[in-house]
């Protein structure tokens, strides 16, 4: 559907990983404010088609980044959806032109509380405008401008990544042909608000914080890793603590009456608030869940999700896990029958997993297998 | 036409969906509910190019139909027929389910609803070989059209044709065709009530 065929160089620099562009120009945000340029760092996986019908966007979840399929260069991790996103994969490069972004408001690159104000020479820190979901989905659509791709084959995402996709058939409706929505919701509930707000008291409530104007080398990290804790526990089921942590001990026989970690499951959490300050920043962390509390793809027609729904054009995947209590099946079943009121083609699954949220990261053969399916009928 | 659809195209349909298959004009917009992996509808995607929907119980059939490209929504009919507006679409399939159903009747007039028609298959609980099964071995029938014994079956609500029919008029519903099954062959409606074990109804309102 693209408008013309983009002759791509192999030398072209738009394509490729670690890719940051700034897009002049005035960017207007949902909240009536607006950036003076937008920066958006990227990665791209593949080769765009001639008739530039083969692009897949994916969408990174809360603290995900644009490294999706690569090797991440600070923690030297593998991609953070690589069980998804590669060669003999759903996603594949070989057959897709796969495009993933740092998240407008993120902190891999792309515009965010980190950035440089261009009004005053510092960094923006609060200043920072609020964003919105949609913001990112709009930021993402400038992107898609830059590199000549007109209509997505599929927008991918799980969690916070699953709302925008979720949000892209609404926000762009000729633009998207298919949406896979994981592990995600319509909307944040008072639960997943409480849970951020939690995580942002945390942030906030550590003297490195600030008010925001920490020096980048000494970011709050015991608020932001006591932040991600906090997360962290609704990313799992109680099941699955159970079975990998139980009431074992750490490093000892017996309880050590004090306040170390005499849990095996209070060092697992330690150890994930700390790995987790080294990644990522704490501003954006407060932006972000802001974001995510925004989220309501209702809210404009008056809680009827399946007016938000009315313009459609893309299929639907929408995919659930028995375990996952942030996102559980009773939302995604919420999405699904707004989107059957509306007439849309949507497919719905809740897969069996004891992994709760997180599950969608995982190792997950039923999941590929379905979106696999879903993306292969709908090329 | 893929490669892929015309083997699809060749496989046969089961003799009871391909009865139900029969009822569905080409084109039209399909509900199938307990669709399984979604034989019925995609043959009838590939075939007689319907815009299909399904819904299923079983997740790992669920999987499997979307993996075929159908749209199709895990849940349970009786839960989500209220969801979907009225006649959303031209025909509603419920292809040998209808006698696992809590409240068969309820669900006769959801179809009807959200479809201008339904199209049901059962098995014939009035067959003379269940009618024997009961009459001289005094237990519960295991037939081809019933495998599963009575402990293990999902099946509540037999029915016999005639039964069905008495339901159909009881609800003000129009039979507006039927075919019967014997052996995996057709067979005319006359004794249908004893000979046939699977029956198929095309109902309106």
């Amino acid at each position: 559907m693209a408008s013309s065929a983009p002759d791509i160089a192999p030398d072209d620099s738009r394509f490729g990983l670690d890719r940051l562009v700034r897009l002049p120009g005035a960017f207007a945000l949902q909240s009536g404010q607006g950036l003076n340029g937008l920066d958006i760092a990227y990665e791209t996986y593949g080769v765009l088609n001639a008739d530039a019908s083969n692009a897949i966007l994916v969408c990174h979840a809360l603290t995900g980044d644009q490294h999706v399929a690569s090797v991440h260069p600070r923690t030297g991790k593998p991609g953070w959806w690589a069980r998804l996103v590669g060669p003999g994969k759903p996603v594949d490069p070989q057959r897709h032109f796969i495009i993933c972004t740092n998240v407008l408001g993120g902190c891999g690159g792309s515009s965010g509380p980190g950035s440089i104000d261009p009004a005053t020479g510092a960094r923006f820190a609060m200043a920072f405008p609020v964003i919105t979901i949609r913001d990112m989905v709009n930021a993402q659509g400038k992107l898609l401008d830059h590199l000549g791709v007109g209509q997505l084959l599929a927008v991918v995402g799980g969690s916070m990544g699953g709302m925008q996709a979720l949000d892209w058939a609404v926000a762009y409706p000729a633009r998207v042909r298919n949406v896979v929505a994981i592990a995600t919701a319509a909307r944040h509930s008072a639960q997943n608000i409480a849970f951020h707000e939690v995580g942002r008291q945390a942030i906030m409530a550590d003297p490195m914080w600030q008010g925001g104007a920490y020096l980048a080398d000494q970011p709050p990290v015991a608020g932001l890793a006591v932040a991600r804790m906090a997360a962290h526990i609704t990313y799992l089921s109680e099941a699955g603590l159970t079975e990998k942590f139980g009431r074992r001990l750490q490093d000892r026989e017996a309880l050590g009456f004090g306040f170390d970690a005499d849990f095996q499951v209070e060092s697992y959490l330690r150890h994930q608030g700390l790995s987790f300050v080294e990644r990522f920043d704490a501003n954006s962390y407060l932006y972000i869940t802001r974001a995510l509390d925004y989220f309501d793809l209702a809210e404009p027609h008056d809680g009827h999700l399946s007016r938000a729904f009315a313009g459609v054009q893309s299929r639907f995947c929408v995919v659930s896990f028995n375990s996952d209590w942030l996102y559980p099946t009773a939302e995604a079943r919420r999405v699904v029958k707004a989107l059957n009121i509306a007439g849309a083609a949507v497919s719905f699954v809740e897969l069996d997993s004891p992994f709760g949220h997180d599950a969608f990261l995982l190792d997950a053969p039923e999941m590929n297998r379905v979106v696999d399916g879903f993306l292969k009928s709908g090329a | 036409m893929t490669p892929e659809q015309m083997v699809q195209r060749s496989i046969a349909l089961r003799p009871d969906l391909a009865a139900v298959a029969a009822a569905v004009p080409p084109g039209a917009r399909v509900l199938d509910i307990g669709c399984g992996d979604g034989a019925l509808l995609a043959w009838l995607r590939d075939t007689k190019s319907v815009e299909g929907r399904g819904i299923e119980l079983e997740p790992g059939k669920v999987a499997a139909a979307v993996s075929r490209g159908l749209a199709v929504v895990q849940g349970d009919a009786a839960t989500d027929l209220p969801d979907y507006p009225d006649a959303a679409f031209d025909v509603a399939i419920l292809s040998n389910t209808l006698q696992a159903m809590a409240q068969p009747a309820a669900v006769l007039l959801e179809l009807v609803r959200v479809a201008r028609r339904a199209v049901i298959s059962f098995p014939n609980f009035g067959h003379w070989r269940v009618r024997a099964s009961l009459a001289f071995g005094g237990r519960m029938p295991v037939t081809q059209s019933l495998p599963v014994s009575w402990h293990e079956t999902s099946n509540i609500h037999f029915c016999t044709v005639d039964d069905f029919r008495a339901l159909a008029a009881d609800l003000g519903l129009k039979v507006e065709s039927q075919a019967f099954l014997s052996g995996g062959v057709r067979r005319g409606a006359l004794l249908a009530n004893l000979m046939a074990e699977q029956a198929v109804f095309v109902l309106a309102r």
